[in-house]
């Protein structure tokens, strides 16, 4: 992200600009050094990254079950069975609605809150702190944090509607709500490290083209927004969105530990059909070709992404 | 912006914002804390009340470290995050150094390898690296936690990115004082880079030590659990009764990193917003 685009030098930039002292010595010794320094990430890489990643595409065309004996290629009968599968659909449905309702939520909350603290100098610490508490906090021990608080009977959030003489609500065990309890909670979680990024984008804007605007007659907080802040913004949120949504697809924590994808199905996403598909009944082909199909959205999130950082490079 | 902040009553809207939506984020921190200092009688009571009439905080934690081995479970926390973060600046480090200062056949393919799989989601990879380690029969330990972590090709970009702004004379002096470039990395780069690797650290840390979806799947054995593993195992076997121990559980889970974090913000929001990969 910024971080990464900001560090000086390009890739080619700075190892040939100045005339070497030693251009030989340091070619012929240097380069056996250089393998022998790089050679156990690569190893790694290898065996945990590449590997894997190509494996994963070719076991989605086996029948391969994990302690199988043997497997066999069977083209793409996994594909069409996840297709033929009411279960795929809604899962992948799931995942969508999922993305939908977390990444405006979590962004334009960011967005506010960073520009509510920007907009004054008082407690500026303090506020950052509090909002970004929860993407610190281990997400599972709070989701059976919140868990308690959505309790039908006993729980926080149905005893202050009964107190506000509303109607409360079994918001994890009904299927017309679970998965947007489960939204509430991505939104709680996220919305802090959106506002981070939000705060490193407001602080690089020059002060001098608020200054101008105001010269032209943007008077006001709002034009002044229109004209200056939010422009200048746009790189750093159209990676904010990018980045929420990446996050937003791999949901599973808070799945897995308080709905299960109930119920029937309700909040049932693409990681939870992976995980049970090859970890609880190890079907490892057909969860690989499950794991295709959210592979293939991620990373073209992140070709949008990598497209968009390139164009983010200067405003930082 | 600056203009606004002068107006008194801007300021006053702005804080009764901010400290209202403060409220709603930090609810579920308070909950949890007034939920695990309640006697049991009171968490079951329909009678919403933050302050326990009577103060069990003390009496739920010790239910919690009597009812699951949260000590174990801790030590298993810092040995899985230690290892992995030791191993990814061993296996990283030397590997920036390669790729941002010296020269090599291949260098610019292998290094727009690694930025490739900065690119790869962790549960992609899953099962191929779930059977690999079954195939090596290491399922089911901490073995099995550590090794697919082992490589950060992010670590790798980010020390390389920050290697480039070391100069080369820095370099080029050692060469002469005759230390191999394999010394470089750790006499020579290593003490220039503290920053850096101390945000990568603070980033590898809290990924793994929240991470929940790697442990739940290679792990079998109770006693090897890390924190997420054991407050969700903790919820599964004590959910509906015993809410007071396992928000005190939950509250012990977290403390660690929290704590950290209240002591080194700065650094802990730089460490986690390096990236937006995870």
């Amino acid at each position: 992200m910024a971080d990464a685009a900001t560090a000086p030098g390009g890739m080619a930039a700075a190892p040939g600009a100045r005339a070497r002292a030693f251009p030989t010595l340091r070619q012929a010794g240097g380069s056996r050094a250089a393998y022998a320094l790089t050679a156990p990430a690569l190893v790694l890489m290898l065996l945990m990254l590449i590997g894997p990643l190509a494996g994963v595409i070719a076991l989605s065309f086996t029948d391969y079950q994990l302690g199988a004996p043997s497997f066999a290629w069977i083209g793409l009968s996994n594909y069409q069975e996840m297709f033929a599968d009411r279960v795929f659909w809604i899962s992948l449905k799931n995942t969508l609605t999922y993305v939908a309702v977390v990444v405006p939520g979590a962004v334009a909350l960011g967005l506010g809150i960073a520009l509510l603290i920007q907009s004054g100098t008082g407690l500026r610490g303090l506020y950052r702190t509090i909002y970004f508490l929860p993407v610190m906090a281990t997400l599972i021990a709070m989701a059976i944090v919140w868990e308690f608080m959505l309790h039908p009977q006993f729980g926080l959030v149905n005893g202050l509607l009964h107190a506000a003489g509303l109607q409360g609500h079994s918001w994890l065990q009904d299927r017309a709500t679970a998965l947007y309890a489960l939204c509430v909670i991505g939104i709680w979680q996220a919305l802090g490290f959106n506002m981070v990024l939000f705060l490193a984008g407001l602080v690089s804007i020059p002060k001098h083209l608020y200054d101008a605007a105001e010269l032209d007659g943007a008077a006001s907080a709002w034009s002044r927004f229109r004209l200056v802040t939010w422009p200048m913004l746009g790189p750093v949120t159209l990676f904010v969105v990018v980045i929420s949504a990446i996050r937003s697809f791999q949901v599973f924590d808070t799945v897995q530990v308080l709905t299960k994808g109930g119920p029937s199905k309700s909040s049932e996403v693409l990681i939870y059909t992976m995980y049970a598909e090859g970890f609880e009944f190890f079907r490892s082909g057909y969860a690989a070709a499950v794991t295709v199909v959210f592979l293939a959205f991620v990373l073209s999130l992140t070709l949008i992404k990598s497209v968009l950082g390139r164009r983010d490079v200067h405003y930082a | 912006m600056k203009a606004l902040g002068h107006t008194r009553p801007w300021s006053v809207i702005r804080h009764v914002l901010l400290l209202a939506g403060a409220l709603v984020m930090l609810t579920p921190f308070i909950w949890m804390l007034s939920t695990a200092s309640k006697p049991q009688t009171e968490i079951f009571s329909s009678d919403l009340h933050l302050i326990p009439y009577h103060f069990a905080l003390w009496d739920n934690l010790r239910d919690a470290f009597a009812r699951a081995n949260l000590w174990r479970y801790l030590l298993n926390g810092l040995i899985v995050t230690v290892s992995i973060f030791g191993l990814q600046v061993l296996v990283a480090l030397p590997a920036a150094y390669a790729f941002a200062k010296l020269r090599f056949l291949g260098r610019d393919v292998l290094f727009a390898l690694v930025v490739f799989c900065i690119l790869i989601p962790p549960q992609a990879t899953a099962i191929p690296v779930f059977l690999l380690l079954h195939r090596l029969g290491v399922l089911d330990s901490y073995a099995a936690l550590v090794l697919p972590f082992t490589i950060s090709v992010f670590g790798i970009f980010l020390m390389r990115q920050f290697f480039k702004t070391v100069p080369d004379d820095l370099i080029d002096a050692a060469r002469m004082d005759g230390i191999s470039e394999f010394g470089i990395v750790w006499r020579v780069m290593l003490p220039t880079a503290i920053p850096a690797v101390t945000a990568f650290g603070i980033f590898s840390v809290v990924a793994h030590w929240n991470d929940y979806f790697w442990p739940l799947i290679v792990l079998n054995s109770e006693h090897l659990q890390t924190p997420p593993l054991a407050v969700a195992q903790f919820r599964n076997n004590e959910a509906g009764t015993n809410y007071g121990p396992l928000m005190a559980a939950a509250i012990v889970i977290i403390a660690p990193l929290v704590i950290a974090f209240l002591f080194a913000q700065r650094r802990f929001i730089e460490g986690i917003t390096l990236t937006g990969v995870k």
